[in-house]
């Protein structure tokens, strides 16, 4: 029996062992522990981000060093804090602050202490640094512009946050990402593949050596530049026009789709968010909640489309047959929606589709709609036959451009308006204001510019995009490079375009003709309302353009929306026009029409609604 | 004797074992003292170099043992016994301090522990003293004096301070339970340890529920027959419960917090995350680590040189007491449990030898030397793996260290020379 003691323990004992160690080896093994190992570091090799070029091959984003003042907090020795915080540019204060905030975060692993040193800061702390112990200088990679113009299309990177680092494991804390624009879009291609080297550490945190001999480290993979299609010219002409003014504008090459430029007013200079006054800029624009800086309005801004919007009634109407080029429509000053009159500024008299157009003559388009309705036996089925052609021109969906954000404005159809009266309580009446593109319809100005560029191409688009090439390579994504087509056939565009002609020639934009360039244009006013201390009101109206030129064999198509820039001609006309002449001619003929441009600001107008004052909207004086 | 005679009966299973051990051991010294700079197995600057040269002195000490005749070591045990005690006095005048404990002779090319010696001296002993005629182990006084020869060494030892070599000597007892002392005193000793385990987790209202628990359910569960022995009963509850609360007493009066840090540890104690992460990175650290360390090996080991914690030094202390995370981390669990079978196997085999001594004093050196080498083994593993608080003793054959190679590998030796000489002994 006791000799059966002393085995059976030495048994337990063994088996108590193996089912610890099975615990542990086992059950508690995580096969990721690579990471986790802290006899292990990943040293990371950064490579270069990729620059950013226009069309032309223009650079327009390339990058600088900067400096960082890194601290490894349990490394810091007793120092000199006075001297320090001099070479610095900080309070002790403010030192003692971060250091402890270091330390929170982690005694052994490097925090920064100062953001991007100045070149100046740098030559003098780089000598001294060896003296403080626990601190070091580490360069860093940071965007430079030769722009002052693209802000929100080129977009920014910064800092990777812990929602970054729990979606994407590429990242480590302390990377930068894109984050809006084309920076964000083109991401993986800019910031290529860093490279990593894995450090044997020993319990002191010293290097000993590489981990296996260096056998996982990988190479960085460089980051690969890109060529925008955006034109720098236009685009920074586009912003100096903004001057003053809210509002988007977005220039196709229709033969193409590709983005000209894309501008929203009021802009910022894309520097600001680089450097050490970066967070203080980012948050001045951030929490500009009116002017709202960092709102991209070519893309984002979802306003009616106004009067450009009844070239497509006319189209729709003209492949539906219920109308032809001759088809005559009495203007009375107006028309009447049952017994209420809603006005027109044409003129009166009887309109045809060319007149109808480049007088902008609400009576004959009111008109026009209803025949569009009056085809169908019912409301629902007329309402989805307009729909499925105006959805046909990229309207009222996502348009699937290469951009991160965009909105997908409004045709507003059978489930809409249900939704907003009730079922089947309304009527063609209440939705006649679709007709000038006003009520309901919505639309970005890159829509707008889309459909432009669509009817400059007589019935198909090509997916508007930013992307042109990628190292030397042209793309070859067919969502981009396939043309899309309309419902409209071919040979319903020629009388709308020519109506839109001679909205230059003798129409609402007469004052805007560019000798030598035969452009195709449709102006638009469009009302707009806003809530002050919970009242509708109405403010200045919209003032909205599209055009494409040359006629005939367009290169550009545009769409200019300025808020409360009042009648279509008048901001929205006269910027179209110049940037048409300025990408076409290279150079501006008209410099009053320049100057006027560059100086007339809108300030006044966005000041109205705040002023808290009864004020008075569409002024004639300018 | 002739030399033939003993190659031709030693046991070669246990010698088999024992070079394995070895050999495996040595390859973990190896690769936790191993740098790149110095890749060569041989060189004796090297630790692992050192331990080869250790190695090779255990083979002759090997040889001189077998050639010994095999009644030299009971006839002289008595002597080896005092020269032990002698050399353990030597030590608080001659001796030479390592890492704050004065356990070791400057011997010049290397230091001799005299507490390594000891154990085989006082394995020796007691076999001798309990093997003799005029000894009867049923006899208090006798086991007395025994337990006497297991404590003096030990209470020499004690200053050094090396508690731990120490307690190894206690280990010893279960010589004297082999030879007819009472299980009595072995089951008074496990219930002291439970109740004081259980007093520090769960406080001593939970100890004293929780035996009148089991005295109610011992009395309904009796035969009607058995007359109940109120008075020894209630005795023995009063006296659990006392020893209970000395319990608390003791761990909060009289141990310094360091030993209370290294129990709260072990018994998981601490509940506040903030301060077990304090206790990990003082107190616990080297268990933390280790158990850091064999986790991190999985199932397959990261390989022979590639356990990145060994090679980053973050396990202290890794190629002595520690030497068995190397083990858990580039072996992982296939080498973890191949040590554990390995001990497992040498353990019952000796079990299996000692049991088959004819003569009383090579049967209980036989035990004394399973003894010895149990607790080490069971202390040292269990403290690498995290189920047994730290206590610092090497993993016999495993642990870089001269004089532990040395005696131990005397210690074993010795016992095959006595079992290959076991037909010759009287009865």
């Amino acid at each position: 029996m006791k000799k059966f003691l002393l085995s059976s323990i030495i048994v337990i004992i063994g088996i108590t062992f193996i089912g610890r160690l099975s615990y542990l080896q086992i059950f508690s093994f995580s096969p990721n522990q690579v990471f986790e190992d802290p006899a292990i570091k990943a040293i990371y090799d950064y490579p270069e981000r990729g620059y950013i070029y226009d069309r032309n091959g223009e650079l327009m984003v390339a990058n600088q060093p900067a400096y960082d003042v890194m601290v490894i907090p349990r490394e810091v020795k007793p120092l000199d804090t006075l001297e320090f915080c001099g070479l610095l540019g900080i309070d002790k204060e403010i030192l003692i602050k971060k250091l402890n905030k270091a330390r929170r975060y982690s005694p052994r692993l490097p925090s920064v202490l100062v953001h991007q040193l100045s070149k100046e800061d740098y030559a003098s702390l780089q000598e001294k640094m060896r003296k403080y112990k626990g601190f070091y200088i580490q360069k860093r990679s940071l965007r430079y512009y030769t722009t002052n113009s693209g802000a929100n299309v080129l977009g920014y990177i910064s800092e990777v946050n812990e929602g970054d680092l729990a979606k994407n494991p590429y990242y480590v804390a302390g990377e930068l990402t894109g984050r809006t624009g084309i920076e964000k879009q083109y991401e993986e291609i800019l910031r290529g593949r860093k490279g990593v080297k894995y450090i044997q550490k020993d319990r002191f945190n010293r290097d000993i050596g590489p981990y296996k001999n260096g056998i996982l480290d990988t190479l960085p993979e460089q980051g690969k530049e890109i060529r925008v299609t955006l034109d720098k010219i236009l685009q920074e002409y586009g912003e100096k026009l903004m001057h003053g003014k809210r509002g988007g504008i977005v220039a196709i090459e229709p033969s193409s789709g590709e983005i000209l430029a894309l501008i929203s007013g009021p802009s910022y200079d894309p520097a600001l968010l680089v450097g050490r006054e970066r967070s203080k800029n980012y948050s001045e624009l951030h929490y500009d909640s009116i002017s709202r800086p960092t709102w991209d309005r070519s893309i984002l801004a979802e306003p009616s489309p106004g009067s450009p919007f009844k070239t497509l009634n006319a189209l729709v109407a003209l492949q539906e047959g219920v109308i032809s080029e001759q088809t005559t429509i009495r203007c009375y000053n107006g028309f009447y929606v049952g017994n209420k009159k809603r006005g027109c500024h044409c003129g009166g008299g009887l309109r045809n589709m060319n007149s109808g157009i480049f007088k902008s003559c609400n009576a004959y388009f009111a008109g026009t709609f209803r025949k569009i309705y009056d085809k169908y036996s019912t409301t629902d089925e007329g309402m989805d036959v307009w729909e499925k052609h105006m959805k046909s021109f990229g309207l009222g969906q996502f348009l699937g451009y290469d951009l991160p954000t965009g909105r997908p404005g409004r045709i507003p159809n059978k489930a809409y308006y249900d939704r907003v009266y009730g079922d089947n309580r309304w009527s063609s009446s209440f939705i006649i204001s679709n007709s000038i593109g006003q009520g309901e319809v919505a639309t970005t100005p890159i829509q707008l510019a889309n459909m432009t560029a669509a009817i400059a191409n007589r019935g198909h688009y090509f997916t508007p995009h930013i992307i042109k090439k990628v190292n030397e390579d042209d793309i070859t994504i067919p969502e981009f490079t396939d043309p899309k087509y309309t419902t409209i056939d071919k040979q319903h565009f020629d009388p709308v375009i020519k109506g839109m002609a001679n909205v230059y020639k003798k129409g609402t934009a007469r004052w805007l003709q560019v000798k030598g360039i035969e452009i195709a244009g449709k102006t638009g006013t469009v009302e707009n309302y806003t809530k002050i201390d919970g009242e509708r009101t109405q403010l200045t109206d919209h003032s909205v353009f599209v055009a494409f030129a040359p006629v005939d064999n367009p290169e550009i198509a545009i769409a200019v929306y300025i808020e409360n820039g009042y009648y279509g001609s008048r901001y929205a006309g006269h910027i179209a026009s110049l940037l048409i002449e300025k990408y076409l001619k290279g150079e501006i003929t008209r410099k009053d029409l320049e100057k006027r441009m560059l100086e007339k600001s809108l300030e006044h107008e966005y000041a109205k609604p705040y002023s808290g004052e009864p004020f008075k909207i569409n002024e004639y004086v300018w | 004797m002739s030399g033939k005679s003993v190659l031709k009966q030693i046991d070669w299973f246990s010698v088999l074992l024992y070079f394995l051990l070895v050999g495996i051991g040595w390859l973990n010294i190896y690769s936790s003292t191993f740098s790149e700079n110095n890749p060569s197995m041989f060189d004796f600057g090297q630790l692992y170099g050192k331990q080869l040269l250790f190695i090779g002195v255990s083979v002759v000490a090997i040889i001189v043992i077998l050639a010994l005749e095999a009644n030299f070591y009971e006839r002289f045990s008595g002597l080896l016994y005092i020269i032990a005690l002698l050399l353990l006095l030597g030590l608080f005048v001659f001796g030479k301090t390592i890492a704050g404990a004065t356990s070791w002779y400057n011997m010049g090319f290397f230091n001799l522990q005299p507490s390594e010696f000891a154990k085989v001296a006082t394995a020796l002993a007691m076999a001798k003293y309990l093997s003799d005629i005029q000894t009867d182990i049923k006899r208090r006084k006798d086991q007395l004096y025994a337990f006497l020869i297991i404590l003096i060494p030990a209470l020499l030892i004690i200053p050094q301070p090396d508690p731990g070599s120490a307690l190894v000597f206690f280990a010893l007892i279960f010589v004297l339970f082999r030879e007819g002392v009472p299980l009595f005193y072995l089951g008074i000793g496990l219930i002291a340890i439970l109740i004081f385990i259980t007093t520090l987790m769960f406080g001593t209202i939970w100890v004293g529920i929780f035996l009148a628990l089991i005295i109610v359910l011992f009395l309904l569960l009796k035969r009607a027959s058995f007359k109940v022995p109120v008075l020894p009963l209630i005795s023995i509850f009063v006296l659990a419960v006392a020893f209970s609360l000395s319990v608390n007493f003791v761990f909060n009066s009289v141990f310094e917090q360091r030993h209370r840090d290294r129990f709260s540890l072990w018994l998981r104690l601490e509940k506040d995350p903030k301060k077990l992460e304090e206790i990990r990175k003082t107190i616990g650290y080297n268990t933390y680590q280790s158990e850091k360390a064999i986790e991190s090996g999985g199932f397959f080991g990261k390989g022979f040189l590639e356990g990145t914690r060994t090679k980053g030094n973050f396990v202290p202390e890794q190629h002595t007491d520690y030497i068995f995370s190397t083990v858990g981390e580039e072996w992982g669990f296939l080498g973890t449990s191949a040590v554990i079978i390995l001990f497992t196997i040498l353990l019952l085999r000796l079990v299996h030898l000692a049991e088959r001594q004819r003569g009383a004093f090579s049967r209980m050196y036989g035990y004394g030397v399973i003894s010895i080498l149990l607790i080490h083994y069971f202390i040292n593993v269990g403290m690498v793996i995290g189920i047994l608080p730290t206590i610092g003793i090497p993993l016999p054959f495993f642990s870089y260290g001269g004089s532990g190679l040395l005696f131990f590998t005397a210690l074993l030796f010795i016992f095959l020379k006595l079992d290959v000489n076991r037909l010759n002994e009287r009865f």
